[in-house]
Parts: structure tokens; sequence; C-alpha cells
């Protein structure tokens, strides 16, 4: 009896950590930028070209920052709840168009509605690659003082939103 | 038609042929190193891919990143240092080793050390027993009994 314990013991922990690594998800790669500063970037609006925006104008206020596209089918899911979120009026949100043709967003924003209080324009991807951006649509929260303190890859669901990032935006504007 | 002109008619296809697989930079040896040092490079977007072999956008973007990099005379260990600072380790196909990535280098040694000393002691348990298993008198004798003719071959 004793000699198929430890087999036993042995398969039941191998079941555990199989039964965990089945439960992550791959796509999530925890970003190294958390806790760090908010990468510089300077680019143009979506709604003024002539003008541009750049994290340091934020500095003193907590927003979220969300990388989307017209091309991405993925945010489209999202967008319904950003934009409750923005009619809320909690935090603002600051969105990147990123990879994208400026004519085709602002369909998407006239069609759907508008969340952001302004969009940049990421034509190249360059600002992107700074975020560390490799899948959008991708949701920063940013602190008073610019620095990354959570970042949510795939769309805001419901329960991201409600469980991580309020209470967290809640806490940084204390 | 003379000789020297179908030479010439199945040379020209050749050379367009040729001019068709130039290499996509400047400057091939950039390139070539361009390529090795994205092998060990993970594509984000498709995890399975390297960053060399991937057709995804941010691959495309990611290459070109490295070789603008690389001719602006960064090393190889600076344009990693810059991929890891915004991917994190992921993106390297050998992660680095330290105290988080222990279990991961010598796990796999401490098992195989582990399974070579239990095997060890198995061995010499069962050599030990196997020692003491010999013929007795009787045993001896009831042996020879049924190989008959005294053991000897028929």
């Amino acid at each position: 009896m004793k000699r198929f314990l430890i087999p036993l013991g042995i398969f039941i922990v191998l079941v555990g950590f199989l039964a965990v690594g089945l439960k992550l998800d791959p796509r999530e790669v925890p970003s190294p930028l958390i806790g760090k500063p908010a990468p510089d970037f300077n680019l143009a609006l979506l709604s003024d070209p002539a003008r541009q925006l750049s994290p340091a104008d934020l500095r003193g206020k907590v927003w979220l920052f969300n990388v989307w596209a017209s091309w991405c089918a993925a945010c489209r899911e999202e967008h319904p709840l950003l934009l409750d979120l923005a009619r809320q009026g909690g935090v603002p949100i600051y969105g990147m168009d990123y990879k994208d043709q400026p004519s085709d967003a602002q369909a998407v924003l006239n069609r759907y509605g508008n969340p952001y209080v302004e969009t940049v324009v990421d034509l190249d991807g360059r600002a992107g690659i700074n975020y560390g951006v490799y899948g959008v649509p991708e949701t920063y929260v940013i602190d008073r003082g610019g620095i990354i303190r959570y970042k949510h890859i795939g769309p805001v669901t419901p329960d991201v939103l409600n469980k991580k990032i309020l209470p967290l935006v809640k806490e940084l504007q204390k | 038609m003379r000789p020297w002109m179908i030479m010439l008619a199945l040379w020209l296809p050749l050379t367009a042929m040729a001019d068709e697989a130039r290499p996509v930079a400047a400057d091939p040896v950039l390139e070539q190193r361009m390529i090795k040092l994205s092998e060990d490079l993970r594509c984000l977007v498709c995890q399975n891919e390297s960053l060399a072999g991937s057709r995804a956008d941010l691959a495309q973007d990611l290459r070109q990143e490295i070789r603008e990099q690389m001719s602006a005379g960064k090393s190889d260990a600076q344009v990693v240092d810059y991929l890891t600072q915004r991917y994190g380790d992921f993106v390297l196909y050998k992660p680095p080793v330290k105290p988080l990535t222990w279990l991961l280098w010598f796990g796999p040694f401490v098992l195989l050390i582990g399974a070579a000393g239990s095997l060890y002691a198995y061995i010499k348990r069962r050599g030990n027993r196997l020692a003491e298993v010999s013929l007795s008198k009787e045993e001896k004798r009831r042996v020879e009994a049924l190989l008959g003719n005294n053991g000897n071959e028929s």
C-alpha cells in the first residue's frame, strides 16, 4: 500500500501545478513598466492635428490611458464600458490611436461615441513600442506623478473595471 | 539564330532573378546581425514564433527598430536591454539566471541528481538481495537431476 502513496502524491502535486497552469493566461505578460514613469511622447491629437499632447501635460491627475485602433475588433467590445465610465466622470480617459488611419479612427468615434478626453495618434507605432504594446486594446492606470500603476491587456471587462481599475483609481485619487 | 544569341537569351532571365533577390536592407552584414539576434527573441503577438520568423505587424516594427538601433551603433546587449525594458524577460527565449528563474535553470539538474541517487540506492539494495540467494545442497541435487546426465549435454 505504502509504495503506491509516493507516486500518488507526486501525481496529485503534478495535477495541482497543471491545473494552475491551465488557468493562467499566456497572453497576460507581466509588464516591466509597472511602477515606472509613463514613457514620454509628443503626439498630434486626433481632434486637432495641429495640437500635441504629452504625458507631462497630465501631471497632477490620475488618468486612464487606453490604446485602441479602428481595425481592432476587441476594442469595440470594451467601447460601451468606456463610454459608461466617461459618462460617470470619475476618471479621465485618454486614448491612443495605434497604427491607424486618423480618418478611420474618427469615423469609429463618430459612429459609436467618444469616451476619450483626447486621443493622440501614433501613426508608426513608435510610442506603442515604448509602452510595450503588443495587442490592442491595452489600458494603463497612470498616477499623479506620471507613474504607471496598472496595465490591462485585452478588452476591459466589467469585472476588471470594478475589481481592479476603479478601486485603484480611488486609492490613487486620495 | 547564332549560338551566342541563344546563350544570351537563356542568361537574361537569370539576371532578372538575381535582381529580385537583392537583400532587403542596405547593409547585409547588419541585416544578418539583426536576424541572428531576433531569432532568440520572442514575437509577443504570436508567442511561439521568433521575432525573426514572424510576419506579425509588431514583429516587423520591432525588427525595424532593432535595425535602426544597430545602425546607430548600439551593441546586441543594449538592443536586448531596450526590448526587455518594454516587454520584460518574456521576449527572451533564453531567460536570464536570477533567483526567480533558479528553479527553471537548476531544477532539471536537481531532478537528475535525485533520480540518479535513488537509482543507485535501488540497484545497491537489489544487488544485496541477489547476492544472498545461492543454491543449497538439496537444490543443487535437484538441478542436476532435472538436467539429467549429471548436467552434461546430451
